[in-house]
């Protein structure tokens, strides 16, 4: 009975994780071109008010997800053309994306608060269900969890195993020798963008209408999850399987964290609930401490022996962003 | 250079229009007459009373946006500002309480507790920095992190250590005694003690980044951090310096929000003013100048809103949309206008 309960509440980590995952992949995706997508925290909530709302009316749960698709390309391609085109900082307009879009979602949702709506069902995978172990935590979830997964390899091998990956990597590396090598760099940069942002915009209908079916505003328990996606983007090292290590990690922690507040009585339900950000600046430190000057200065004085064993921790943890992230690309 | 200035006019009237365009289909889009709405947050400006409550709203507005030139001007993304102005109230109320029961003038413990919320915001943003600056961790996620601490930390002591006789409640502390209020104008929700505070402010930002050789190097380190460093100018340092007075004076603007408008410790004491203030900051470019009557057409947009739940049943987040398409198109009208203009 005991270890039921446990692999049903691991497969519920996996359920309640593929929004982060679909944020996690479609900004890795925009990184990886070049492009920093800032806006994701508020377009993700747009786009699961949207998708709701689009669902609710057509009573087709597909229109809502390409909905959520299409609001996420849609604000995606405006960071694209403000940032690529028209030169202005990516980080600016990304920033004023997603406070507008946080505020657009409120208002426009306002008339379906805590509306009663169409939900994903559940979705047992015959066969594959039935492994023990493997099946309750991987295969009793709905069809946008197995996108979730499938995406995560999907990604994975497009960036690190084929040619068109190999040029993703370079025109986010070293643009000018990929477009020396006859890549458009700016319209692939488009491309990735508008396509990462796609993706991520999946992360609003898969909470929307599944996770947690419906719009409830302020109080969706949505608005923060885009900004630790993107802090997950950084700890996965800009690789789609350990950003998805991450964002599983993440969830996984949320669980514990609901899973044990009744024996913690004397912890208030906010510091729990904030926990995850504290945590975000904790990771960030742990992925970046070790490309400081002062750290690698303390290191170089070390005694040989401790400042290898904390050379190779700190590499261990390092993420390195793609060389020319955020930096826009002219031709000379 | 006249038909440059002219130039960007143009360009900056045609984002307005685009941006009032698309608010307006968002209007019509949950039903609503947009010549309507506008006339109603617009014309219940014409009151005293109203500009009042729009002044209310500028002060911490303007402190908050004060401080963001300056991590601007070094090339910082202080989204951390939120944070620090909740920290600030955290500290003035701290003190307040302190000593609301001992003998001292109550005009100085006034003064202190503004102090207090000062050093308190420095002291939220010093953390953002630290953690920039030694860590490696963009300020963005720290600062963003730290606000949500900062949030959670005013829940716990409103319901917790500090919460009003019986039960907490979500409507804050236990108001302060009378004396321990900045003194208000006459019939008005307005102190003129906030008004001086705000421009004091941001007379001193504007100094400060134009008239200072201080100023002059912090925009060097914002310009070209690299270059900067090897002229010798102490970069991490400047940085750092940036943070704390960025710190101080959204301090102050949650000083304010204590002393002069709520009088007690609310859930939601910073009231946005610092994520609005980025933008605000973002929109003027610089020019603390400006700074000042976008920061008030920015309030008296946040006070004409709160009507339309009230008349409209609209959510009064139209006035974040509006801000945000107003500085949206602003930034996509001078990118268009350096792509357009032929260059001389």
């Amino acid at each position: 009975m005991e270890t039921a309960l446990i692999l049903t509440g691991l497969g519920s980590v996996f359920f309640a994780s593929a929004p982060i995952v679909f944020a996690v992949i479609g900004e890795t995706i925009a990184e990886r071109a070049g492009v920093i997508n800032l806006s994701i925290n508020g377009m993700i909530l747009l786009s699961a008010m949207g998708g709701f709302v689009v669902s609710f009316q057509t009573g087709s749960l597909f229109a809502g997800f390409l909905t959520g698709a299409l609001i996420g390309a849609l604000v995606a391609f405006i960071v694209a053309f403000s940032s690529i085109t028209l030169k202005q900082s990516q980080v600016a307009v990304g920033f004023v994306l997603a406070l507008t879009c946080r505020d657009l979602a409120y208002f426009l949702g306002n008339d379906y608060m805590g509306k009663g709506g169409p939900r994903l069902p559940a979705w047992d995978l015959p066969v594959l269900s039935d492994i023990p172990i493997v099946g309750p935590i991987f295969f009793h979830q709905d069809l946008i969890t197995y996108i979730s997964f499938l995406m995560i390899f999907l990604s994975w091998l497009w960036i690190f195993r084929t040619r068109p990956g190999l040029m993703l990597q370079g025109i986010g590396e070293r643009p000018a020798s990929a477009y020396v090598r006859g890549a458009n760099v700016n319209l692939m940069r488009y491309a990735y963008t508008v396509l990462g942002g796609a993706i991520a915009g999946l992360a609003g209908p898969a909470y929307s209408l599944s996770v947690k079916a419906g719009w409830n505003g302020t109080i969706s328990g949505l608005d923060g999850f885009g900004w630790i996606a993107l802090a997950i983007t950084i700890f996965g090292g800009w690789n789609p399987l350990r950003g998805a290590f991450g964002a599983y990690l993440f969830g996984l922690l949320q669980w514990l964290g609901l899973v044990l507040q009744p024996s913690l009585p004397n912890v208030p339900s906010q510091v729990l609930q904030v926990a995850p950000f504290p945590l975000m600046i904790l990771t960030l430190f742990l992925v970046n401490i070790g490309s400081t000057e002062w750290v690698e200065r303390t290191l170089a004085a070390m005694p040989e022996s401790s400042r290898r064993f904390f050379t190779r921790a700190l590499r261990a943890l390092r993420a390195s962003p793609p060389a020319s992230l955020g930096v826009p690309f002219e031709r000379e | 250079m006249k038909h440059t200035t002219l130039n960007r006019i143009g360009f900056q009237l045609f984002a307005l229009l685009l941006a009032f365009g698309i608010a307006s289909l968002v209007l019509l889009a949950v039903g609503a007459s947009p010549v309507q709405i506008y006339k109603d947050m617009f014309g219940s400006l014409g009151t005293k009373g109203k500009i009042a409550d729009v002044l209310v709203s500028w002060a911490p507005l303007l402190l908050a946006t004060a401080g963001l030139l300056i991590t601007f001007a070094a090339g910082l993304w202080n989204i951390g500002v939120e944070g620090q102005i909740t920290f600030g109230a955290i500290g003035t109320t701290l003190v307040l309480r302190l000593l609301q029961n001992s003998a001292m003038n109550a005009g100085l413990i006034i003064a202190l507790s503004i102090f207090a919320g000062m050093l308190a915001g420095a002291l939220w943003a010093a953390l953002a920095g630290a953690l920039k600056t030694f860590g490696g961790v963009n300020e963005i996620f720290g600062g963003l992190g730290l606000n949500f601490v900062a949030t959670a930390l005013t829940i716990y002591l409103v319901f917790g250590p500090w919460k009003r006789p019986g039960t907490g409640s979500m409507s804050g502390t236990q108001p302060f005694p009378e004396q321990f209020n900045l003194p208000l104008f006459e019939g008005l929700r307005l102190s003129p003690w906030a008004l001086v505070v705000a421009v004091v402010g941001i007379v001193f930002v504007y100094f400060l980044l134009q008239g200072t050789y201080f100023g002059l190097r912090l925009k060097a380190v914002g310009k070209n951090f690299r270059a900067a460093y090897l002229l010798g100018i102490p970069t991490w340092q400047y940085m750092m310096f940036s943070f704390l007075l960025c710190g101080a004076l959204s301090g102050a603007a949650g000083a304010l929000q204590v002393t002069a408008v709520y009088h007690r410790l609310i859930p939601s004491i910073s009231s946005g003013y610092g994520y609005l203030g980025l933008m605000v900051a973002m929109l003027v470019n610089y020019q603390a100048i400006a700074a000042i009557p976008v920061a008030f057409f920015f309030a008296a947009l946040n006070i004409g809103s709160i009507q339309l739940p009230i008349v409209h049943k609209l959510d009064s987040s139209f006035s974040g949309v509006l801000q945000g398409l107003l500085v949206l198109f602003i930034l996509l009208a001078e990118g268009a206008r350096q792509r357009l203009t032929p260059k001389a």
